[in-house]
């Protein structure tokens, strides 16, 4: 060691640019760039928050027998009820309030998007990493697995997978998990590939880290984003695929409807002109569906680090 | 100090093997003549490198500077040979020492944005490891940051933020910290320099020199630059295609390098103070390490390749006391 | 010597407006190139060498665009040219060289398609006549056996290959001036000789006038008549090369030649330049390098012009060290 004082001897420390700037600021500034998805976004907060509070906000229980009445049944929008109050949107086949069918259907909608989702992202997400960290025999099977899994329509998938399990509301988000992990699996394996590849990870190896400090707390972080994108599509995906599942007969109980048991039940009276039936809840999945597109699609310019300035 | 060499290298070998894939075996079947492609990256290769020592290794792209460097680092087990730390062979240890070896070799890398995960705060980039070996207690992290970012002239103030909000040479400063807090004895530096500008080349450099002072460390120090390895090295090692052909203290390479790949680069590096010269390029292209030449991998380029030299690969000689080299020519 | 001026620029200015604020990228950068000449254009990374290459080129895209200055291209005035016009000039009298030759080079069509349509975008002459110029243009950088090279896709060439490859191209309509982007800096040394070889020749031989954009001062002395050195968006030294580079003007030259290490003592600390390069949306209002400078004073709150120092040499810089060059200094 010199009597130097090391310190002295560094060099000015120069001046950083900006305060600090999280990751988290970044984002936001960078997505609120677009009013369009903004907007999107807001919408979707509105939904979600809707869907949660529906029992506070609907105006009439559609489950409960006792506030349902069949007399109300098919009746046009802004129709007056027996107890005299207001069916904005009109009535279903079995005198429930559409208004509060639809909310509440949107409720067992999202959920079962959502829930389906995060199981699936955790299941691929899973086996991705282990499929890019392990590489060799373990990959080429794990992807294999994939790719067949991906060649077959989804909706062929959790019709068979119904088919055998039966009906009911934990079905249909296994038959949807199934159907749609080796998305998230594919999607964590291409990133986790390229950040495998980095130096920090081969710094994290010299530092004597363990492997499993590596794949969690190193790699998985920075392969967060492309999940996140995939993820939203994925849920509209899903949320589209219970309302077709549900539309053909095999996926939820009519005790629990959904929006695509509504429109399906709907459907039967689109004849007959009574529209509201069917139309109402598909202009509810319609908006859902696209709100959270845009909201993705404004999440991969904003998280594709190709576009970053 | 006893004259055994801090880190040593035997024979060490890394072949890289792509293995065919599915559709390729099905050609095979079909009667398709795929083979396995094998790269020897590096190709026994035997080197000591004593405390406090600083070796440069020079050579072309795609020789295999890198992967000796991660050999020596540990990110990739040799293929075969032996690497020995202070004496014993890394392969053999286990446990607690084989961890206190690792730690011991630390590695500076080329990209600055990529060697730093982007997703850390700086403090944990450089807090992590020693937490998480118990170097220093949980209270102690901190303070312990600071000091490392003081030692490689950053500013503590810094140290919650993210790795993008630096300029290259800060980042690389960044990472030096990171391999400091460990208390390495012995750095890997792999074009450490190479994505910065000249003016904080100088700047990195420099602190790189002051470590070695204050610190006694040992370098490996990698690069195509040879005016900086000049500058730094006490002794350089030249590599062409995955073998070792010249090694010599840096004053006598310089002053008159014997292999003639040596001599060809030493001419062709541009050098600020030679002004509108002629250059006199050696001819044809680097051969791929997929297909090296037979014996001399050089001799396709070299202006003085005998038949000798296509039938059988010269052995690293000692020519003058601690000069070795490869070539036929020094067999008279 | 005197030199029959091609491309004259002056005062040109190049700025980007971004969200974060108006990045003065090019700001007020003017130069000659005689025929036959090399200029070397230095300067750190950010400091403008690119976006002045992209300027001359008319090939800056928005957020980013040329805000005054002028062009003059044997004469003619080309800041102001509608996109039609820059497309007949860029190829034909001016082109460009990138450090990754895969931007000229599209990889799945072969080197012949690609070269003969370059030639007859520009000019109407028969495939075999083209062709023929192409195989010349090969031969010309230097590449074996350019008969069978010519039907080969990009991917069979080897990194020092292509950028040879590119080179040709951008030979092929003789243009008066090639833009250079760093097109060694990603090659191997041996291979960066084999190719400033071939463009020294070219150069001395056609009467080609070149552009090299690099940061490696080494390679501009051993290649360029003239040197620019650029710092934050603003030439503040240029001269002949070797009196540049033996005995610059200004300080963030003498830094940069200071801090080579083969001019300071093996195994001592080198001389270094403090500090960074300031960020472009908020650059000081006086000298740009004051922060980093060790002669910097009040006066250089004030921006300093760019004053020929010595015949054919000027420096941006209130307080230039003068004292070295005596002998040969005006001053
Ligand atoms: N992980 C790997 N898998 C397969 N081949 C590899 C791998 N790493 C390196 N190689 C091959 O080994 C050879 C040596 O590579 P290496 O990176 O060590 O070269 P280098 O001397 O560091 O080159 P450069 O100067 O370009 O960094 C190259 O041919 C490369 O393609
Ligand atoms: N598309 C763009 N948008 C905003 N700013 C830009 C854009 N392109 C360039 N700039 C700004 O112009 C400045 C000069 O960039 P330029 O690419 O010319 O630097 P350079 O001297 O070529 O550096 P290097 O040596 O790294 O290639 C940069 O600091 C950058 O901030
Ligand atoms: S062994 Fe032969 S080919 Fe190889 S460097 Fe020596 S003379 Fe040249
Ligand atoms: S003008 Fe002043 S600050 Fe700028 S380079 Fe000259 S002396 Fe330094
Ligand atoms: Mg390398
Ligand atoms: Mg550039």
């Amino acid at each position: 060691m010199t009597s130097l004082d090391p310190a002295s001897r560094a060099d000015p420390v120069p001046a950083v640019p900006k305060a600090a700037e999280t990751p988290l600021r970044r984002f936001v500034s960078d997505y609120c760039d677009s009013r369009l998805a903004v907007g999107a976004a807001l919408l979707l907060a509105v939904i979600v928050l809707v869907a949660l509070l529906a029992p506070w906000i609907a105006p009439q229980d559609p489950y409960d027998l006792a506030v349902v009445s069949i007399f109300d049944a098919r009746q046009p929008p802004g129709a007056q009820s027996m107890d005299g109050y207001t069916f904005w949107l009109g009535t279903d086949g079995a005198g429930r309030d559409l208004l509060s069918a639809i909310i509440y259907g949107l409720r067992i909608s999202l959920s079962v998007g959502v829930a389906s989702g995060v199981i699936a992202i955790i299941v691929g997400m899973t086996v991705g990493l282990l499929a890019a960290y392990a590489g060799g025999r373990t990959e080429n099977l794990i992807m294999r697995v994939v790719d067949i899994q991906l060649s077959l329509p989804a909706v062929l998938i959790a019709l068979i997978l119904l088919a055998i399990l039966g009906k009911g509301i934990d079905k249909i988000i296994i038959a949807l998990v199934i159907a749609q992990w080796a998305y998230y699996a594919r999607t964590v394996r291409a990133s986790a590939l390229v950040e495998r590849r980095r130096e920090y990870v081969e710094a994290a190896a010299c530092l004597g880290l363990s492997h499993a400090r590596i794949v969690f707390r190193h790699i998985l972080p920075n392969c967060v984003a492309p999940l996140i994108v995939v993820g939203t599509v994925q849920t509209a995906h899903a949320i589209a695929l219970e309302a077709t599942l549900s539309f053909l007969g095999v996926g939820l109980p009519q005790t629990e409807p959904s929006l695509g048991l509504l429109i399906s039940n709907g459907f039967e009276y689109m004849l007959s002109g009574k529209y509201w039936i069917a139309v109402f809840p598909g202009v509810a999945l319609l908006i859902t569906i696209v709100s959270i597109n845009m909201v993705g699609d404004q999440l991969r310019d904003v998280l594709n680090p190709r576009l970053q300035k | 100090m006893s004259d055994a060499p801090l880190l040593a290298l035997e024979d060490v070998s890394k072949r890289f093997v792509r293995r065919l894939d599915a559709a390729e075996k099905i050609v095979n079947l079909l009667g398709g003549n795929r083979r396995e492609e094998v790269v020897h990256a590096v190709d026994s290769v035997s080197l000591g490198i004593r405390e406090g020592e600083v070796v440069g290794l020079v050579g072309e792209s795609g020789c295999g500077k890198s992967t000796l460097g991660r050999v020596v680092a540990g990110v990739h087990a040799p293929s075969a040979g032996k690497v020995l730390w202070r004496g014993r062979d890394v392969a053999t240890m286990s446990g607690a020492e084989r961890r206190d070896a690792t730690l011991k070799i630390q590695m500076i890398f080329q990209d600055p944005m990529s060697s730093l995960n982007p997703r850390m705060r700086v403090r944990d980039i450089v807090g992590e490891a020693p937490r998480v070996h118990g170097l220093v207690s949980g209270e102690e992290v901190s303070d312990y940051v600071d000091a490392m970012l003081l030692r490689v002239g950053l500013d503590p103030a810094i140290k919650s933020r993210y790795p993008h909000q630096f300029s290259g040479g800060q980042r690389q400063r960044i990472g030096i910290a990171r391999a400091l807090a460990v208390r390495p004895d012995f750095l890997v530096c792999d074009e450490s320099i190479a994505a910065l500008d000249v003016s904080i080349q100088a700047q990195v450099l420099n602190l790189f020199m002051d470590l070695r002072e204050d610190l006694g460390l040992t370098y490996l120090f990698i690069s195509h630059d040879l005016g900086v390895v000049e500058h730094l090295a006490d002794r350089v090692v030249i590599m062409y295609l995955g073998r070792v052909v010249e090694s010599a203290p840096a004053a006598e390479l310089f002053a008159d390098p014997n292999h003639p790949y040596a001599r060809a680069l030493l001419d062709e590096v541009p050098r600020i103070d030679t002004r509108k010269r002629i250059f006199q390029p050696v001819k044809g292209e680097i051969p791929s390490p997929l297909t090296p030449p037979t014996g001399c991998h050089f001799h396709p380029r070299c202006p003085h390749a005998k038949p000798r030299c296509s039938a059988e690969a010269p052995a690293l000689r000692e020519i003058a006391p601690g000069r070795l080299s490869a070539c036929h020519m020094n067999d008279g | 010597m005197i030199r029959e001026t091609v491309l004259e620029v002056s005062d040109l200015k190049t700025h980007f407006f971004t969200k974060a604020g108006v990045a003065k990228a090019v700001d007020g950068v003017s130069f000659s190139l005689g025929r036959g000449e090399v200029l070397g254009l230095v300067g750190e990374s950010g400091s403008g060498k690119t976006v002045t290459g992209f300027s001359l080129m008319g090939l800056v895209d928005p957020p980013g665009r040329i805000v005054s200055g002028s062009i003059r291209l044997g004469g003619e005035e080309l800041v102001g040219r509608p996109e039609e016009a820059w497309r007949t000039l860029r190829g034909r009298r001016i082109a460009m060289i990138f450090q990754d030759p895969m931007m000229t080079l599209n990889p799945v069509l072969r080197i012949d398609t690609q070269m003969i349509e370059a030639i007859r975008a520009h000019e109407d002459i028969s495939r075999e006549a083209a062709r023929e110029r192409a195989r010349e243009a090969l031969a010309r950088v230097g590449i074996p056996s350019p008969d069978e090279r010519l039907a080969a896709y990009p991917h069979q060439f080897s990194g020092g290959m292509r950028q040879r490859v590119a080179i040709a191209i951008a030979l092929l309509n003789e243009p008066e001036v090639i833009v250079a982007d760093e097109p060694t800096t990603a090659l191997d040394v041996t291979i960066q000789a084999q190719i400033l070889y071939e463009v020294q020749k070219l150069c001395a031989d056609t009467g080609l006038a070149m552009i090299w954009i690099t940061h490696d001062l080494a390679v501009v002395g051993g290649l360029a008549d003239r040197v620019a050195v650029m710092y934050a968006g603003r030439i503040v030294e240029q001269g002949p090369v070797d009196a540049v580079l033996d005995a610059p003007f200004h300080p963030y030259t003498h830094g940069l030649i200071g801090s080579v290490p083969s001019h300071n003592r093996r195994g001592h600390r080198l001389t270094q330049i403090p500090g960074m390069a300031p960020s472009l949306l908020h650059l000081p209002p006086g000298c740009s390098f004051a922060a980093r400078c060790p002669r910097a004073d009040a006066a250089c709150n004030e921006m300093p012009a760019l004053t020929e120092l010595s015949p054919g040499r000027g420096a941006r810089c209130h307080h230039p060290h003068l004292a070295e060059t005596a002998t040969g200094g005006a001053a």
